[in-house]
């Protein structure tokens, strides 16, 4: 054969490769336009309120464009006494603009947050500015000394100084019960404050318990209905969709009236003696009440991705198993079981996901002991209105997420998972 | 060691699945130790159902399956020690050739040594050694089959069941399939029951034939006899070629009987007619009508080609005879033939003993 690389051309004369080109280039375009819809749409969904949710949450810029004098005087400062006059002078002037445009609360609230005591001296400090009791002509690190004994100490002026930074990690920290010390240093809050812990531990084992669950009455449902002749597993596929197509709202609300004390199921139980009329269990506003609903509501999401894959076993595969002298409980472990990991696999991930970030059903029936993560974040959104910190909280559910994806990832690896 | 006649023994077994429809009826079927049998039949014939029933996947509505003596209808299918190889081989996917074939073993608790020597003995049987470690995906259809024939034949099974094993590949391999699989037989001895649709595997492999039809057995013989003398003329239709002719008896001998048809008459064989005035339908094989005969035969016909087919080995020659546009001829393709023309006129002829007078169709 000769070494000899001819170039091919095609009848026109133009090389084979660029004409190849050219005709893919007209392909490839076609095919990024049909999908440009929905990339616009994830950008705008998905990956744009992502990023604002990560910089709302580091976010600390706020607090920086008020003193912006006195972060730069403070660079020389080395926190270890009362900062110098310039430091004391370069916040008068900041203040005073602070106070011109009436942004003098904010200031002392943020930085009340930072450390405790700051409202009441920053209104102290606003009631002279705006009486013009503060002469510029003489030091002003005097003055405003004797406006508060606090002013006097140092570790207010070293909370300022902690503020500097445009971007903070502090929302992050509080998200797992832990803040900066006043050295700058991490610690632990009070043990009998840490709420955010004990959250995060209870909605990763909601989460894995409602997985088991499912994944024990999701997997025989799923092996009937592949086994099943058509017309009874369709008539069982409806009745395990059914619930998909209910409202999720409807389904929480019909579980509060089937559990509560005074409810369905309790009626039940005491009807048929199994509890007392006086000693009624409570099913809800508990972790069971979370539960129930949960499992049941998740359980789609189990049961289809197993039927899926097992519905492609062939059932000659079990017959092959017996018949080679496999009982027949050898052959569902050794042969069928292997076969439906995958599914497993597919069915597991999705439940825990979906449960770990679930919302309207632990905050309808959950009560106090069956509030998960989101019901936090929400809490954030809507009655505190500390934004960043339900940001953060939303990252850090979402990076767990991530982290949970790539641990399985691992152990089972994506590609032997099958969603249908 | 004698071999026993009845090893596995099929004891007026009737089977329905809803109690309405009898899909296999009064099965009567006996199959040596060491045979080859073969249930042959189109589908829905029962011979599946049959085929499942010994394997212990299916139970008889009523009768007796013995095998070596015993009754085993309520033996679990894990308990009864047949082998089985499935129509889409069922080899497990997710286990190694090696983990595929010691499954059997593993179940029986056989020591690891001893395991290593099966494997290794069944391999070399099917010809796969050196494949042990791959996946059954990363086989052909050929080889899978083989792992399968070698799977079902590891643990020295009493009876192997073949589920139309080579329905999947295609034809040539199908026919080297099908003389390996008569060779492990026979150099192995195993009682084999093979159920196929495919009659020319069935001739090809079987010492015995079992056709089925309706639930019943319609013939039980060996290939030469089933295809020479079909005793009814679902057999005859059923293996091989068959040129029929549809008539009334109007006389009757013991070896020859005359049948009328709608404009002339033939000698045939009578072989399930009795009396003058039966219908019945003639059967000849297109082989045994030769053109322009030289020895003196009892039929002398003369008809007119219609169709010539060229098939390489042989020629077929589609004839207009006795009124019967269909008249097939199979003409060997040798140098002395002659040239066929369509439209031309031929004499041909046939002796009486090759033309089946069956029941009617």
């Amino acid at each position: 054969m000769s070494s000899e690389t001819k170039q091919i051309l095609t009848t026109d004369g133009i090389p084979l490769e660029v004409s190849l080109k050219k005709a893919e280039k007209k392909n490839k375009i076609k095919a990024f336009l049909l999908v440009a819809p929905l990339l616009l749409f994830l950008i705008i969904t998905y990956v744009f309120p992502i990023g604002e949710m990560f910089s709302r949450s580091i976010d600390d810029k706020m607090i920086t464009n008020m003193l912006p004098k006195t972060f730069k005087e403070m660079e020389k400062w080395d926190g270890q006494e009362l900062p110098p006059e310039e430091v004391f002078t370069a916040f008068y002037y900041d203040f005073k603009v602070l106070v011109e445009k009436q942004e003098h609360g904010k200031l002392g609230q943020r930085l009340n947050k930072e450390k405790n005591g700051f409202n009441s001296i920053t209104k102290k400090l606003f009631r002279q500015v705006k009486r013009k009791k503060i002469d510029e002509s003489i030091s002003i690190k005097e003055q405003i000394m004797k406006v508060h004994k606090r002013w006097r100490t140092v570790e207010y002026w070293q909370a300022i100084k902690r503020t500097a930074p445009p971007y903070t990690m502090s929302k992050y920290l509080k998200g797992m019960d832990m803040y900066y010390a006043a050295d700058g240093s991490i610690a632990q809050v009070d043990e009998d404050r840490r709420i955010h812990r004990i959250l995060w531990l209870r909605t990763l084992e909601i989460a894995f318990f409602v997985t088991l669950f499912c994944f024990l009455m999701g997997y025989p449902i799923a092996h009937l209905l592949a086994t099943l002749p058509m017309k009874y597993s369709n008539l069982l596929m409806i009745c395990v969709l059914l619930p998909f197509w209910t409202s999720l709202l409807v389904r929480t609300a019909s579980w509060m009236i089937l559990l509560q004390q005074q409810g369905v199921v309790n009626d039940f139980f005491v009807m048929i003696g199994l509890v007392a009329d006086d000693n009624r269990p409570e099913m809800m506003y508990n972790k069971v009440g979370t539960y129930v609903a949960m499992t049941q509501i998740l359980l789609p999401f189990m049961v289809l991705p197993l039927y899926s894959v097992m519905k492609t076993i062939s059932p000659s595969l079990m017959r092959a198993g017996k018949s080679l002298g496999g009982t027949p409980f050898v052959a569902f472990w050794k042969v069928y079981f292997p076969l439906t990991i995958p599914g497993i696999g597919a069915g597991c991930l999705l439940v825990f996901i979906l449960a770990i970030g679930y919302y309207i059903t632990p905050a309808l029936v959950g009560g106090a002991s069956g509030t998960l993560i989101s019901n936090q974040i929400a809490f954030h959104m809507k009655q505190t209105l500390d934004w960043s910190f339900a940001s953060a909280m939303g990252l850090m559910l979402l990076s767990g997420v991530l982290v949970i994806y790539w641990i399985y990832n691992k152990l089972v690896g994506v590609d032997n998972i099958k969603l249908g | 060691m004698s071999k026993n006649p009845e090893f596995v023994k099929f004891d007026k077994v009737d089977k329905s699945y809803d109690g309405k429809v009898l899909v296999v009826k009064d099965l009567q079927l006996d199959i040596a130790e060491g045979e080859f049998i073969t249930m042959l039949g189109p589908s829905g014939s029962g011979k599946t159902t049959c085929l499942m029933m010994l394997a212990g996947f299916e139970t008889p509505t009523h009768g007796e399956i013995l095998l070596d003596g015993n009754i085993i209808s309520n033996i679990p299918p894990h308990k009864r020690g047949i082998g089985m190889v499935f129509q889409n081989y069922a080899l497990f996917p997710h286990m190694t050739v090696y983990e595929n074939l010691a499954f059997p073993l593993r179940v029986r608790k056989v020591e690891k040594d001893e395991i290593d020597k099966k494997v290794d003995k069944a391999l070399s049987m099917v010809s796969l050694n050196g494949f042990e470690t791959r996946m059954p995906a990363q086989l052909s259809g050929g080889q899978q089959q083989r792992v399968a024939v070698a799977r079902a034949l590891v643990f020295d099974p009493a009876v192997v069941l073949m589920d139309e094993p080579l329905g999947a590949l295609d034809k040539n391999l199908r026919e080297s399939m099908q003389y390996e699989i008569k060779h492990i037989h026979e150099s192995i001895g195993v009682t084999v029951v093979y159920v196929t649709h495919d009659q020319s595997e069935a001739l090809t492999m079987s010492n015995r034939i079992a056709v089925f039809n309706d639930g019943k057995v319609q013939q039980l013989s060996n290939p030469a006899e089933l295809y020479e003398k079909p005793v009814n003329s679902f057999v005859a239709e059923f293996i091989g070629e068959n040129n029929t002719f549809n008539g009334e008896v109007v006389d009757i001998a013991k070896d020859k009987c005359k049948v009328k048809l709608a404009n002339s008459e033939i000698l045939a064989n009578p072989i399930s007619v009795k009396s003058k005035g039966e219908k019945t339908t003639v059967s000849l094989r297109p082989e045994r009508a030769l053109i322009n005969p030289t020895d003196n035969m009892d039929n002398m016909f003369t008809g007119k080609i219609e169709e010539v087919i060229y098939h390489g080995d042989h020629t077929r020659v589609r004839l207009n005879l006795l009124g019967s546009s269909e008249f097939i001829l199979k003409v060997p393709n040798s140098s002395s033939n002659l040239e066929l023309k369509v439209s031309q006129d031929i004499n041909i002829g046939w002796n009486s003993v090759d033309a089946r007078a069956l029941d009617p169709k």
